[in-house]
């Protein structure tokens, strides 16, 4: 039983090789081998959103993919979205502004999958953005502080990205 | 990537000072950039990982536990059962005790590991410890255990019928309380009332459900025969005493820090749970860190849970629709260990905003083979206002009032504060409203719903076939709890301001929020002060953030500590500035002479020489006190009582069951806001939690204990695309019993939400005459309601 | 929750995956897109000996014009690409309709035809889909391949007609009919959740506007997708009138008996075999009568 193998992949723009378990799935990679911890683990099936990344500039599900799976593959996560602290992405910035975070925990894939759709879609109406966020459980807020941190950030006609 | 647009300004200081203020959190930049500080972020170098042996019984002897075939896997570090940490297994303290005179709590002892029998599915009988987690989940499954499965209760009705098998079996029977509290002469109100209506309402268990799951990790130092603990709870401070306890060291070789960021609490975390006993044990064994991270599936098997009740009740009324008693009689399923927190506050609530001149408030809370209880957000009260608001409605339907004239009829009115409702509160003092105007709360949800207008409209689509209710609901709602919270305050070498606060936050913002009273109050700039939390290294005693209860603790502790921390820093710059501290102001992280801006000192300066800074020499100058710290405990002398009053105007699908809301108006009254950004989140947060009790999510449980629904995809809870828009309002209804003024707010949106949906569903189907009495209302109860009635 | 450990095997072609389950068979899971298969692996409800993890193989993630403008859909193709493709939406517009029904965008870039179909959930959108528009399914294996019909390929919950070594590569689907209309109708607690029940129609009109075919498939009703063929039966010959449809939805009803389980009584899901399969039928008249017009 071949229990390893060598992956090399692109995480936020930056070539990183590792040696990964073969069962390893993709957040745990990035979280307990390149030790990016914004991308969180809340339910492991799927369900809640909170593992969210972009793959090849799609979001996925963390937790339902291997890492093996993402040899040779584009993988955004939030750490790659602003260089530090006192440069929030414009997106970010809204939810600053909009109280689109409470805890925190669910926050780096919201981020991920409104970041994604937003490239799609730069100007989506509030029945889309809350269409992106149902792949996305949170306890905390009711939601309506990411919506309107989007909206706002649609109304200020901001670069989407 | 795209250019980057800076962070939003720091706040400027407002006008009227920061408190108040909408200042944006400080703690989400580090959130937003996945920079944030949970549990299981934090670098623990060496750590070995925890996977717990949980029973698939409810009810079972443990009869053998072989761990050889488990051991022998490579990787795996230790694997413990009772009989080896027999030095940790006491007997758990009893937790808290009733609050009404006369009555007492019956405690089920319980142990780190069960001794002789598990008691709920999903309790742990052993530990293993391996180089990773999914080592440690292939070695558990390695571990057999034998049981012997007894008889399981798995409801309240269930643990209380004659006969039934114990769980707790010294008890003699399944009863956890039976607590009576009596207003006024219910019987003879009853006897002489013009009309008395009695309905039977069923409230189901429900988990918390924070994204992030319980956990902990410890480092034992062997030097220093101590424990560090990272733990994602509530309650550091209890964690500690707990810890203590059962490890027989004193308070301060046992460190508790929740760290900075904890993804939600909701209520469960508050508790103490085997798991953060086993891992301090194991860290003390394997001279390593260990670490345990409790994943979904366990939490819905083990973490606390709350809700289920079954009440009966009865109201008494005059024909013009004035309440003239309530008997309210419920069973409350502890699950096999909890608290009586919840039902003592769910009687207490029952009454709510109304007149209410004779009660007759009764439980019976059972111990059950089912998880642990604790408070949910909520806890307790959105039951007791589900009951009270539905004989509310039907109260109304009797008399051909509309439910907003017929609840107007029975309002407290809003000069008769302080009012005494006759009962005694969860914290042991009398029930007593402390500030409130519940008419103009509901007067003012009434206008921004549109009320007449919506009725209209009802009228004129129901004449055309389709369905829509609107549903009221107010209440009342018991916040702030004591006992105390403390804040030390002190002015550190760089001139800054910190701030250490016992209660931990999980999302609430107290980083910000703190940071504003302390700059208000001390005089200094909001970015100049720090925020420290959830460490028992860092402040001696603390609670913890549960029951609404922070704000209106830490906060006056910290304003209390802010404004002596000010006095010393004046009188420690009057010295250097040879002036009189009278004549003083503190100014862009300094201190001057008032209206000589040129003529001061930096507050690294002062802090120099008020914390006995070397620069200044051997002996302190004449009189100056050493240390400018400050610290201050408050203790409020009771809870203080926040109000809420919902409208929610929806539209069901009689084909379908299906639910769609059309508005939904929030009014809300916590007394003086610290920041309404937060708060207003605060409500949004417990706005969904609540329409998640009443449409979504659902706890079941089969007659052997075992759970139907343990996942996401069988416990459903609403996403953004189920939220509706929430249109809110404040009221503010200063407190009497704190200098700020402060109530509570982090559970006041959960609260009247059943109530008000329920109320809706009921009007729309009212043709059909449907009766709601059970949540929640998925769309397939709507429709068997319908078809059943 | 963390995956058992499996012999993980990840084949370029459609051969080497067929030789890989030929060797492994019962003891081996195919891997798609994940959805499905990796959730049972973290919680170790599934604990292969080998994963064959298919997603390498390009040859099955292709979309093509089938014979007669019918089309070909490789398994491997996401649910993200039946959701957007052009051509599928133009070709067979019903799989586009019951997309926002299937989990959610960040399942869908993941989830793979194939691998609805192969899991067979009784409540899932697809297979009832694919049942109702007669897809054939081409099933491979080392000893050779075989065709087999959407309604033959569900056998009960969770249960197909796949054998151990074989693997599902392609759905070929018929051309679609002129004058046809569908929709797809579901009630579920949340949008995305599996359905409580849920109708996928169709209706093809004559030239007089009677109706000339119809399609009716319930799902979430029963142990697989169920066609109601009494309800189709009645339809065709006769006006697509209110009353027809309101019969159809009683007779679609009446013929499936689905079970009590926590989220709804059996008798709910009855009745909204019914009345989404009325109102999924007057959808499909009201697209069938746009595209005759």
């Amino acid at each position: 039983m071949t229990e390893t193998r060598a992956i090399s992949l692109i995480v936020n723009g930056r070539p990183r090789g590792a040696t990964v378990e073969m069962r390893t799935t993709l957040v745990d990679f990035l979280r307990e081998q390149l030790r990016l911890t914004g991308t969180h683990v809340g339910c492991e099936q799927g369900a809640c959103g909170a593992c969210t990344v972009l793959v090849d500039g799609e979001p996925v599900r963390g937790c339902l993919l291997l890492a093996v799976q993402a040899d040779g593959a584009r993988v955004e996560t939030v750490e790659g979205l602003a260089p530090d602290l006192e440069h929030l992405t414009p997106l970010q910035a809204e939810f600053v502004r909009h109280h689109g975070v409470q805890c925190g925990f669910c926050t780096g894939g919201i981020l991920m999958s409104l970041t994604a759709s937003l490239r799609d879609n730069p100007r989506p109406t509030e029945a889309e953005i809350r269409d992106t966020l149902a792949g996305h459980l949170c306890r905390c807020t009711g939601y309506q502080g990411m919506v309107d941190a989007v909206l706002a950030l649609v109304a200020a006609g901001e670069p989407a990205r | 990537m795209t250019a980057p647009a800076s962070r939003p300004a720091a706040a400027r200081r407002p006008a009227g000072g920061y408190i108040g203020a909408p200042i944006p959190r400080r703690e989400d930049a580090r959130l937003l950039t996945g920079r944030g500080t949970f549990v299981d972020d934090l670098e623990m170098p060496g750590v070995a990982h925890a996977a717990m042996v949980r029973s698939p019984h409810a009810h079972a002897r443990v009869r053998r536990i072989d761990t050889e075939a488990a051991r022998a896997l490579p990787g795996v570090l230790a694997i413990v059962t009772a009989e080896d940490i027999a030095d940790i297994q006491k007997p758990w303290p009893a937790r808290m005790p009733s609050p009404v005179p006369g009555t007492s709590v019956r405690h089920g002892v319980r142990h780190t590991l069960p001794v002789a029998k598990v008691r709920h599915a999903g309790e742990v009988v052993a530990v293993v410890v391996a180089e990773s987690r999914a080592l440690a989940e292939d070695a558990r499954d390695l571990v057999e255990v034998e049981y012997e499965v007894l008889p399981v209760v798995a409801t309240a009705a269930a643990a209380l019928a004659p006969g039934a098998s114990l769980v707790y079996e010294e008890l003699g029977d399944n009863i956890a309380a039976h607590i009576i509290q009596r207003v006024g002469h219910p019987e003879r109100a009853f006897a002489s009332a013009d009309h008395t209506l009695r309905e039977t309402f069923r409230v189901m268990r429900g988990g918390s459900h924070s994204m992030e799951g319980r956990a902990v990790v410890a480092r034992y130092d062997e030097a220093l025969d101590s424990f560090t603990v990272w733990d994602a709870t509530q309650a550091p401070h209890a964690i500690r005493a707990m810890l203590a306890y059962l490890f027989d060291l004193p308070e301060h070789r046992v460190r508790v820090i929740a760290p900075p960021d904890v993804g939600g609490g909701l209520g469960p975390k508050t508790s103490f749970y085997p798991e953060e006993a086993l891992v301090c044990w194991l860290a003390r064994r394997l001279r390593r860190p260990v670490k345990w991270i409790e994943d979904r599936l366990e939490h819905f098997m083990s973490a606390a849970q709350e809700r289920e009740q079954v009440h009966t009740v009865e109201i008494a009324f005059t024909r013009d629709g004035a309440l003239l008693a309530l008997r309210d009689v419920f069973t409350h399923d502890v699950g096999m260990y909890g608290a009586l927190i919840a039902p003592v506050i769910t009687a207490c609530t029952v009454p709510g905003p109304y007149r209410v001149p004779n009660i007759h408030s009764e439980f019976r809370a059972a111990y059950t083979n089912l998880p642990p209880t604790a408070a949910v957000r909520g806890a307790g009260r959105p039951q007791g206002v589900l009951v009270m608001e539905r004989m509310m409605d039907r109260m109304a339907e009797t008399l051909g009032l509309d439910p907003a004239e017929a609840r107007f009829r029975n309002l407290i009115p809003a000069d008769a504060f302080p009012y005494p409702v006759g009962m005694v509160f969860r914290d042991g003092a009398p029930l007593t409203y402390d500030s409130g105007d519940y008419p103009e709360l509901l007067r003012r949800a009434l206008e921004i719903a549109d009320y007449p207008r919506a009725r209209r409209e009802q009228a004129e689509l129901r004449a055309q076939g389709r369905h829509r209710g609107i549903g009221v609901a107010i209440c009342v709602e018991g916040v702030g709890l004591g006992p105390f919270e403390g804040a030390i305050l002190r002015l550190d070498s760089r001139g800054r301001v910190v701030v250490t606060s016992g209660a931990p936050p999980q999302g609430q913002g107290y980083q910000t929020a703190f940071a504003q009273i302390a700059a208000d109050m001390v005089g200094v700039r909001f970015e100049d002060v720090d925020v420290v939390t959830g460490d028992t290294g860092a402040i001696p005693y603390g609670i913890g953030s549960f029951a609404s209860r922070v704000t209106a603790n830490a906060g006056p502790a910290i304003a209390l500590a802010g404004g002596e921390l000010r006095q010393k820093i004046l009188a420690v710059a009057a010295h250097l500035l040879e002036a009189a501290a009278a004549d003083l102001e503190i100014a862009d992280g300094a201190v001057h002479v008032r209206g000589l801006p040129d003529r001061g000192v930096p507050l690294a300066q002062v802090a120099r020489l008020g914390n006995g800074g070397v620069a200044f020499g051997m002996i302190m100058p004449g009189g100056l006190q050493v240390g400018l710290e400050a610290s201050a405990y408050f203790a409020p002398s009771q809870a203080g009582y926040s109000a809420s009053a919902h409208v929610c105007i929806l539209d069901v699908d009689p084909d379908t069951g299906e639910v769609a809301i059309v508005r939904y108006v929030v009014g809300h009254d916590c007394g003086n806001v610290i920041n309404p950004l937060i708060v207003e989140g605060q409500i949004l947060g417990g706005v969904a939690h609540g329409l998640s009790n009443a449409l979504y999510e659902e706890a079941f449980y089969d007659s052997e204990g075992q759970n139907l629904a343990s996942s996401f995809l069988d416990y459903p809870l609403p996403s953004a695309r189920e939220m509706p828009r929430i249109e809110m309002f404040h009221l503010t209804t200063p407190s009497p019993i704190n200098p700020l003024g402060v109530k509570g707010a982090g559970e006041a949106g959960t609260l009247p939400v059943p109530a008000a949906v329920a109320g809706a569903v009921e009007d729309a189907l009212r043709p059909f005459g449907v009766r709601v009495n059970r949540m929640p209302l998925n769309p397939a109860r709507i429709s068997d309601l319908m078809h059943r009635a | 929750m963390k995956p058992p450990r499996f012999s993980y095997h990840d084949p370029a072609t459609v051969e080497e995956a067929l030789g890989l389950l030929a060797a492994h068979g019962d003891a081996a899971r195919v891997l798609a897109g994940g959805q499905s298969l990796m959730p049972m692996l973290n919680f170790r409800l599934a604990r292969p000996g080998h994963v064959i993890d298919v997603n390498r193989v390009a040859a099955l993630a292709t979309v093509s014009p089938g014979p007669d403008s019918g089309l070909r859909i490789g398994a491997l193709v996401r649910q993200r690409t039946l959701e957007r493709s052009p051509l599928i939406r133009e070709r067979c517009p019903m799989i586009g309709q019951a997309m926002p029904f299937v989990g959610h965008p960040q399942i869908r870039t993941r989830g793979t035809l194939g691998g609805s179909l192969a899991h067979a959930d009784p409540a899932a959108e697809l297979p009832a889909v694919m049942v109702a528009l007669d897809a054939r399914l081409t099933l491979r294996s080392a000893r050779g391949r075989r065709t087999v019909a959407a309604e033959d390929f569900f056998v009960a919950a969770l249960t197909t007609a796949l054998a151990p070594d074989e693997l599902l590569t392609e759905v070929a689907l018929p051309p679609w009919p002129a004058r046809t209309g569908s929709s797809v109708h579901e009630v579920a607690i949340r949008l995305g959740d599996f359905a409580l029940g849920g109708v996928a129609a169709a209706l093809t009109l004559d030239a007089q506007g009677r109706v000339a075919g119809a399609r009716v498939v319930c799902f979430g009703v029963g142990p697989r997708p169920l066609r109601a063929a009494a309800a189709e039966r009645s339809l065709v010959g006769g006006a697509p009138s209110a009353a027809a449809l309101a019969e159809a939805g009683r007779l679609a009803g009446a013929a499936v008996d689905p079970s009590d389980d926590i989220h709804a009584s059996g008798a709910y899901r009855k009745r909204l075999a019914g009345v989404l399969t009325t109102r999924a039928l007057a959808a499909s008249l009201a697209s069938a009568a746009a595209h005759a017009a």
